[in-house]
């Protein structure tokens, strides 16, 4: 089992790079992005067929990134998702501990607060450490990165579908970036990504 | 009837089923399930769905996914859908309430959606904290756009089954059959 990787306190990223980073040369990898500013990054990083951008359904991303896993076993997944977001799914940890997919890893974009409704301070931004409480729940690979270098190159790791459940807590700069708006019609997205993956669309 | 069911009805203090154990109806459903592609299940545990559970997790072809809370199920339907899998949902009418604001992915995405709901709160109950949820349950899923249909007796589960599987997996609607307790048979104490 891989610890925290607790890195310099108080240093923070800017959350466009750190997304961009991951998503660099991603190859196979299927994307479902938690709703909010998450969403705005995962598009702004680049729009693709294999993303899957929720609007709404708060507590979810990590839960429908197990579903995917399971039913695409060869195929890394990657959910990126906000800490407020991660936070009200707080049981889908222990889930997915116990369903334990390989293929799967939670990115939580962390600025311990809620961007999305005026910047409140989260559970994270009052001290609780995401990282912690998925490896107490028995995920195989958690971290908490505060350096793009450490993103990059989780992104590379990222490509091959191994060694999960993973949970890397990615602390940003708390602020909100011109937003970059995606399609918000979710049954155009679940087309668009089963087509991609070569299955019939209804 | 089998050993291990008489064991569930004359377990003392072990909460069992009285009616709905040690009939054909469980495997039969499973069967149906099959039948219909599900590939993936997952479910809060249950004593109405405890058999149907035992045949999920026991068969290999199957991934079965334990939740701490219902939503989460609808979640990872969609996921799995999404990824080319059929899904099945298994609940009690309690965590039916958990599942609504979730109930608008399966809505927006018109993502299939086969809930099998087995029903508290309405027929020989004694715990009067069921009965709340159990009054919400049809209303709240119908107000989310989840179809609701009732089966009374196996004969009628089995066939209903066999329609909201198609209506969900192959139509891309969201259905949710409830078990009757009176079907399933009050809980023993």
């Amino acid at each position: 089992m891989v610890g925290p990787v607790l890195q310099a306190p108080g240093q923070v990223m800017d959350r466009r790079a750190v997304v961009a980073a991951l998503l660099a040369d991603r190859g196979e990898m299927l994307v479902v992005s938690g709703l909010g500013s998450p969403t705005y990054d995962v598009h702004a990083a680049g729009d693709h067929e294999a993303n899957y951008y929720l609007w709404g359904a708060m507590g979810s991303a990590a839960l429908m990134g197990l579903g995917l896993a399971q039913a695409q076993p060869e195929r890394s997944v990657l959910v990126i998702t906000g800490d407020g977001e991660q936070l009200m799914g707080l049981g889908g940890l222990a889930t997915i501990a116990v369903a334990k997919p390989s293929n799967l890893t939670i990115a939580v974009l962390d600025n311990g607060h809620y961007g999305e409704t005026g910047m409140q301070i989260s559970h994270t931004g009052a001290g609780l450490d995401l990282a912690a409480m998925a490896e107490v729940c028995g995920f195989t690979q958690t971290g908490v990165l505060r350096d793009l270098d450490a993103v990059t190159s989780l992104g590379q790791r990222l490509k091959r579908p191994a060694n999960g459940p993973a949970l890397y807590v990615l602390k940003i700069k708390a602020e909100n970036p011109p937003r970059s708006l995606p399609a918000r019609d979710a049954v155009f997205l679940k087309n668009r990504f089963r087509a991609h993956l070569g299955l019939p669309v209804s | 009837m089998s050993e291990s069911n008489v064991r569930l009805v004359s377990g003392g203090a072990q909460p069992g089923l009285d009616a709905g154990t040690g009939r054909g109806w469980p495997r039969r459903l499973y069967e149906v399930l099959k039948r219909s592609g599900v590939s993936q299940a997952s479910y809060v545990p249950d004593a109405g769905h405890a058999e149907l559970i035992t045949l999920l997790v026991d068969d290999p072809e199957i991934t079965a996914t334990v939740l701490t809370t219902e939503e989460e199920g609808l979640a990872i339907s969609a996921g799995a859908w999404l990824g080319g899998k059929r899904s099945v949902v298994l609940m009690q009418s309690s965590g039916v309430g958990n599942c609504i604001n979730t109930a608008s992915l399966s809505a927006i995405g018109r993502f299939p959606l086969l809930m099998l709901v087995t029903m508290r709160g309405e027929w020989g109950e004694f715990n009067p904290w069921q009965v709340p949820m159990s009054r919400a349950t049809e209303a709240t899923l119908t107000a989310m756009g989840v179809k609701v249909m009732r089966a009374d007796d196996p004969e009628m589960l089995i066939e209903m089954v066999e329609s909201a599987a198609t209506f969900a997996l192959e139509a891309d609607q969201q259905v949710a059959v409830l078990l009757s307790q009176r079907m399933l048979g009050g809980k023993k104490w």
